[in-house]
């Protein structure tokens, strides 16, 4: 399981819900399971629900873990 | 010669809704095709005010097919069901290399659809028609009680001329043969879903519907036999035609996923609704097979036109006792390309 | 998009690859199960096995919901559909799903039964305010990261005091099944796993901590990964460094999404409406103890089976049918008598065919190129 993705809140909005975008697709979603959650954050979208917060360091430090895979052992 | 006036009162299409008196063969129903149907697809042959339209068949072979419209929502981001029926008849002659020349249009329509929504659906059928080149020769109208159909339901047959020489056919492709898409895959489907409203996502996508037959007759006209068939990737997607093709032909295809043209838009959609763009319906989009040495002029004589722009080389024809389709992925590893036994559904999962 | 792309990269993939074919020693092979049907479905999307040596083998696990809700719950479903007034509002994956006697929702439907498919548990919460004078039942399935979302609606609804929404629920939890299959006795005498590609969006839920047991107890390598391609490589080499290093450990991959706690908001959620089951069946593993969760007394209003007083019959498994060994990794697709002839994704016997991340159904779908295959069946 389970079919989630990275999505961009771009607007809060009333009812504990947000806009998100991917790549130009947007669709209002409930923030109801995370917290502290601002317009340009990245959450992971689930059946209509934001799941969790994106960390973008963390996010940054495992593509460099990957790129570093290219470099000469 | 111009039929006898019909009508003292004109049919009240801000307002009015077909009821079952517009399908019982009465004066209503005339008025009913003479204000909505003639006036929106208005040529000589229809004006005949005939039951059939009779019209001199130049030498050569004709080109006949048939299909039904039943999309929903009606009305959806660049087309609606009555400009989806020309292109699609159109196309489906379009396929076989013909110069598409007649239309026929049958119509279901539900007790209580309203007529301005049937007059905006028609005026759509006669824009598209005049635009692709077609008459709209010839129709029926019935009425079925509330309930039984889903608005409107369109039934049309189309015929055309193919050219002398001209042999396309789903069992011409051979090994090492191109294959070519004419430009982006999935808008139409993502476009339609997008305004279906239990999924309720926003987009910027407009479905792709097109008259494909000015792309073609181009295509035959530059590479003749060295083309070997075309067809429109309509439900199913890519993935059913590609399937398709390699059974009637006996062979299997080999497809590169970084060749396929494809929107991030629908990318996206497909993502958020865990679809497969390879399988999401196309409605201005072709396939093209061709003999290897050809495949560079047909991408350029396919760039050159207007529906043709993102055209792109995606894969070959391989021999292939399974005929199976198989896909490099982005990824590097490989993958088969299935052919759905039913309707693609989203999932969760 | 952003955080999805850049973790397909199929150039890095080649690099990745070559590291890993470096690090696994010739002389060991090494088995891994990956437990979430999303790890299982981008393993066979993309082609990964491709890329991979030939002694890493990856083990397709149980991770699937609807893959291991026992056929006798799917035929509560039917049946609750088929009853006037009652609206069944389901996700897409289970619309398909065979119950017994060949049926299922979708031709449940076909025959007048009120089926709807909905994305969320919002839109079934919307129809039942929307349409009060229908009795709406939701279909709940799923892991960890699924149950939130459904708690939500049942906290939600008993806010609005809707007496027209249930839940019928067959939540599932992931360190029980885990257990299942580290933790039986056939375990000990089947093909060894050696470690574990750990669940994504389960584990952005309930963090890394559960996981330390079968770590601890098992000595099983534990590495949660990511939904990407690249990130499932990754943990194949993290895990791969593990065996030959002698560990043990739970390791995090998906650092950008998963923390050691998880999500402590949605855990009390789920906390508030449900409560775990003493057993519950799974197809293919059979009764396995506080494995499954139902709802609390608070919320037995809603709760669909005791309203519509549900008693389960147990439905059995075509006696060919495969699908325990091949869930537990005993045995692969080819294996089954059934496979590619009398079960196919159009008419699937077993659980491991009746969703698009079983791992006979990712195999037939992606992967079945690669058997000496027997001609593929005509699709209609």
């Amino acid at each position: 399981m389970c079919l989630a993705i990275p999505v961009q809140v771009t607007e809060l909005l009333e009812g504990d819900t947000a806009r998100v975008t991917l790549d130009g697709v947007t669709k209002i979603i409930s923030l109801a399971l995370v917290e502290d959650v601002r317009p340009g954050d990245y959450v992971i979208l689930h059946v209509g629900y934001a799941l969790n917060k994106l960390d973008p360091e963390e996010a940054a430090k495992t593509l460099a873990l990957l790129a570093d895979a290219g470099a000469p052992a | 010669m111009t039929a006898p006036r019909l009508r003292s009162r004109k049919l009240d299409v801000k307002n009015g809704r077909v009821d079952l008196s517009h399908g019982s063969g009465g004066r209503a129903m005339a008025q009913l095709i003479a204000d909505i149907f003639h006036d929106s697809f208005a040529n000589d042959l229809l004006a005949q005010g005939n039951d059939q339209a009779v019209f001199d068949i130049p030498a050569g072979r004709m080109a006949m097919t048939t299909d039904g419209y039943v999309v929903s929502p009606l009305f959806f981001p660049g087309g609606d069901i009555g400009s989806l029926a020309v292109h699609g008849t159109v196309n489906d002659l379009a396929m076989s290399g013909a110069k598409p020349l007649y239309l026929s249009a049958s119509f279901i329509l539900e007790e209580g659809f309203p007529l301005a929504d049937l007059q905006r659906i028609a005026r759509s059928m006669g824009a598209a028609a005049r635009e692709a080149g077609v008459k709209i020769v010839t129709g029926d109208t019935k009425v079925v009680e509330r309930g039984k159909a889903d608005g409107v339901f369109i039934s049309t047959a189309g015929v055309g001329l193919v050219p002398d020489g001209v042999e396309l056919s789903g069992d011409r492709a051979r090994p090492g043969d191109a294959i070519l898409v004419s430009g982006t895959l999935g808008d139409h489907g993502v476009a339609i879903m997008s305004s279906r409203e239990n999924l309720q996502f926003e987009t910027q996508i407009v479905s792709d519907s097109a008259a494909l037959h000015g792309l073609t007759g181009a295509m035959v006209a530059a590479c003749g036999n060295d083309l070997r068939l075309m067809r429109d990737p309509t439900r199913g997607g890519l993935a059913a035609t590609l399937n398709e093709i390699a059974h009637q032909s006996g062979v299997g295809i080999r497809i590169e996923e970084d060749a396929l043209p494809i929107r991030p838009e629908v990318a996206a959609a497909c993502e958020l609704l865990g679809l497969d763009p390879l399988f999401v319906a196309n409605e201005g989009k072709l396939v093209a097979f061709s003999s290897p040495e050809a495949a560079e002029k047909l991408l350029s004589v396919m760039h050159s036109h207007p529906l043709g722009r993102d055209a792109a080389l995606i894969g070959h024809v391989v021999a292939d006792e399974n005929h199976f389709v198989q896909m490099t992925t982005s990824f590097g590893g490989g993958r088969i390309v299935d052919w759905l036994s039913g309707e693609q559904l989203p999932r969760i999962c | 998009m952003k955080y999805v792309d850049e973790y397909r990269d199929g150039r890095l993939a080649r690099a990745l690859a070559k590291k890993i074919a470096l690090a696994a020693q010739p002389d060991k092979s090494y088995r891994f199960m990956e437990f979430c049907g999303g790890h299982t479905h981008a393993i066979a999307r993309y082609g990964l096995e491709d890329l991979l040596p030939a002694n890493i083998r990856l083990i397709h696990g149980p991770g699937c919901p609807v893959c291991v809700l026992p056929i006798g719950r799917m035929d509560d479903a039917i049946k609750l559909a088929q009853r006037p007034g009652i609206t069944l509002c389901t996700y897409a994956d289970l619309m398909r799903v065979p119950g017994s006697d060949g049926q299922s929702l979708i031709k449940a439907k076909a025959a007048g039964a009120d089926v709807r498919m909905v994305y969320s548990t919002l839109d079934a919460l919307r129809i039942a305010q929307e349409e009060p004078r229908r009795q709406v039942v939701f279909f709940a399935i799923g892991f960890e990261t699924t149950t939130p979302p459904t708690a939500m609606a049942l906290i939600e609804a008993q806010k609005l005091g809707l007496k027209n929404f249930f839940a019928f629920c067959n939540h599932v939890l992931t360190p029980a099944a885990i257990q299942a299959l580290v933790g039986s006795p056939e375990a000990a005498a089947s093909v060894p796993i050696d470690g574990f590609v750990g669940p994504a969006h389960v584990s952005t839920v309930i963090g890394t901590k559960p996981y330390h047991a079968f770590a601890e107890n098992y000595r099983k390598a534990v590495v949660i990964a990511g939904f990407e391609p690249l990130d499932v490589m990754q943990a194949v080499l993290m895990l791969v460094r593990q065996i030959n290093e002698g560990r043990h450990e739970v390791e995090n991959e998906y650092i950008r999404a998963v923390t050691v706690d998880g999500n402590r908001k949605a855990q009390d959620f789920v906390a508030r409406v449900f409560e775990v089951r003493d057993s519950f069946e799974w197809r293919g593993l059979g009764q396995v103890p506080f494995s499954a969760l139902k709802l609390r007394e608070e919320f037995a209003a809603f709760d669909a089976e005791k309203v519509f007083d549900i008693h389960t019959v147990a439905a059995k498994d075509n006696p060919a049918c495969e699908c325990g060994e091949i869930l537990r990794g005993v045995k692969k697709p080819v294996d089954c008598k059934l496979f590619g002839t009398l079960c196919t994704p159009e008419t699937p016997m077993g659980s491991c065919m009746v969703s698009s991340e079983g791992s006979c159904a990712a195999h037939w779908t992606y992967g079945r190129f690669r058997d000496a295959a027997p001609k593929q069946r005509q699709a209609s």
